[in-house]
């Protein structure tokens, strides 16, 4: 019968295979953008210039590979955004106003994140609510929380002055300072977010991890029957999406050495934004970590280079809205590419 | 290999609520053997293969698997005493590429890393060895027809040694000649020594590959036969519910 079939079946060439790989989208969408702007602006093609660019890409893409991570595995994070602002105010409160260590503060700030992602996790797999619900609820009370503490010992919405405390020294060169590349200085959070991308790819693809969160994001229900411990791979990725966002509350807090309470709040849709753009589905179980590294430095040249054109920084919201489109659609078509079924 | 029976159920029965879903249902499988399982729509069959497969627990009778008494925690456990089921609709991950659904859940390590190489190589050869033809391994599972997917669910659970295999409708929703092709490899799963317990609602599907059939009605068996007792009319009529056919006939025939 497979004889008769592959008669009518074309072959599938190279061509054809890359195409629905799910960074084609955003590969075309990095060149399309970094030539419109290169084409005007000296400057944002200059090596200063992706320095410039290269630093909102990193930290912003540091949370993209984490979230496309979640989204492949079929769920969101709300709370995402607001999380790296309670790590940071958890940081600099316990630094400056409680005389910790600013490693300890550190520690403790990755403790408390890593225990929101693994409520999140626990009752979205418990609760087989839509983990946007659960997340929503999350980011709201972090927002409350976030505000309210600040508040009651501050006095004010921001903490400051992590300079003066101890250990900030050591902690802000390793994750706030600045690597000379042929006497161009770039950020070391750029290091950290190729590094996150590098690990989570290898997860995504060479490890059995990475197997089961595109099972768990593709059909859970099939994947828990041949084994797969579907809720402790939903935990997991809540989790780490909470430790990246720990990573970059901190990466953050060090380098404005303050934290306002209201940081990170909108930065969450963002982030699934630049997942998307990446090739991630909304529905799961499809996508990439170089994917969601790629729509995040997109992200990075469009608001930087907006302003090295001294546009007017509005029209970025526009360039989102249209990228966003524009990815959904490309996404769509692979999806029915992959799930044609021929009987 | 043992004579006795690899799995059996006596007496078995399971209620959800105020609901009684399964009772008094006792059956068995041994070894080359292929048990079908018969029934119409909300008969209990599905009730029945996930007490089998580990999905819901019993709470009547007994299940033995091996001639011992055992409740099943897990599919995953079901799966360590080799017992595996492919599912009617959720057999394959379809955004998944064959192989790496081949692997699923059980995926071979080199160090700390999934070996995808070897993933992919055994894959391929073990399609091959039970006669599927796959064009391309790195294929999405959702290119693939149902024939063909229920085929590599089949050769997935062969290879990871189960002993006893759990077919649930996996003809139901194909054409005749796919329906056939995956009855083709049930078949040779038989001859590798599998037990094989077949779930339909097809007498016609059943008849020609199974040596014992279980008929289920409203969650009771209604009748076990040999193949030797009944012949494939025979066997259709009962599905039917014989009197109610013929009262459907009479009341089609033309005036």
């Amino acid at each position: 019968m497979t004889v008769a079939a592959d008669e009518r079946i074309a072959h599938v060439g190279t061509a054809r295979r890359l195409l629905i790989r799910p960074e084609l989208g955003a590969v075309v969408g990095l060149v399309v953008v970094f030539v419109f702007f290169a084409a005007q602006s000296p400057v944002f093609r200059s090596p200063a210039g992706i320095a410039n660019w290269l630093d909102p890409a990193a930290t912003l893409g540091i949370m993209a590979v984490a979230v496309a991570l979640l989204m492949i595995g079929g769920e969101f994070d709300l709370s995402a955004g607001v999380l790296t602002g309670t790590s940071g105010l958890i940081l600099v409160t316990l630094a400056t106003r409680f005389g910790f260590n600013v490693w300890l503060a550190m520690l403790a700030g990755l403790v408390v994140a890593l225990a929101v992602g693994f409520a999140n996790g626990l009752i979205v797999t418990r609760t087989r609510l839509p983990s946007f619900i659960v997340t929503l609820g999350t980011f709201l009370m972090l927002q409350g929380v976030n505000l309210g503490v600040t508040k009651a010992i501050t006095g004010t919405v921001q903490v400051s002055g992590l300079r003066r405390a101890e250990g900030f020294e050591g902690a802000s060169a390793l994750l706030a300072g600045t690597v000379a590349v042929g006497g161009t200085s770039f950020r070391v959070a750029i290091l950290w977010w190729i590094l996150v991308t590098a690990v989570a790819t290898w997860v995504l693809v060479r490890s059995k991890a990475g197997n089961w969160i595109f099972a768990v994001g593709g059909n859970e229900q099939a994947a828990r029957a041949v084994g797969v411990p579907a809720a402790r791979t939903k935990i997991a990725l809540f989790m780490t999406t909470a430790f990246a966002a720990w990573l970059v509350g901190s990466i953050l807090a060090l380098r404005y050495t303050s934290v306002q309470a209201n940081i990170g709040i909108g930065q969450e849709f963002i982030y699934i934004i630049a997942a998307v753009i990446g090739g991630c589905l909304l529905t799961g179980g499809y996508g990439s970590a170089v994917g969601a590294a790629i729509g995040a430095v997109i992200f990075g040249m469009a608001d930087k280079g907006i302003v090295f054109l001294g546009w007017d920084a509005d029209w970025f919201t526009f360039f989102l809205g249209a990228m966003l489109l524009l990815a959904t659609l490309a996404n769509r078509l692979v999806r029915r590419y992959a799930e044609q079924v021929r009987h | 290999m043992s004579a006795g029976p690899l799995l059996e159920t006596r007496g078995i029965g399971k209620t959800f609520g105020s609901v009684l879903a399964l009772r008094e249902v006792s059956m068995s499988v041994a070894a080359g053997q292929v048990v079908c399982v018969l029934g119409d729509n909300g008969a209990g069959k599905s009730t029945l293969i996930k007490i089998l497969a580990g999905v819901h627990r019993h709470d009547a009778g007994a299940y033995l698997v091996d001639g011992e008494e055992v409740r099943l925690t897990s599919p995953r456990d079901a799966l360590d005493r080799g017992i595996a089921t492919v599912y009617q609709d959720l057999a394959m991950i379809p955004l998944m590429s064959v192989w790496r659904n081949f692997f699923l859940g059980s995926e071979p390590r080199k160090g700390l890393a999934f070996d995808v190489a070897r993933a992919r190589r055994v894959a391929r050869e073990e399609l091959r060895a039970m006669g599927i033809d796959i064009r391309d391994v790195d294929q999405p599972v959702g290119t693939l027809s149902g024939g063909e997917r229920q085929s590599v669910a089949i050769a997935r659970a062969v290879y990871f040694g189960a002993r006893v295999l759990i077919l649930d409708e996996p003809t139901s929703a194909l054409g005749v000649k796919q329906a056939g092709v995956v009855l083709r490899y049930l078949a040779r799963a038989r001859d590798r020594g599998l037990g094989v317990v077949f779930i339909t609602h097809n007498p016609h599907h059943a008849y020609p590959v199974g040596d014992r059939f279980l008929l289920l009605n409203r969650g009771t068996a209604v009748g076990e036969y040999g193949k030797d007792d009944i012949t494939a009319q025979e066997l259709t009529a009962l599905m039917a519910g014989g009197a109610e056919l013929e009262e459907l006939a009479h009341e089609l025939r033309r005036e």
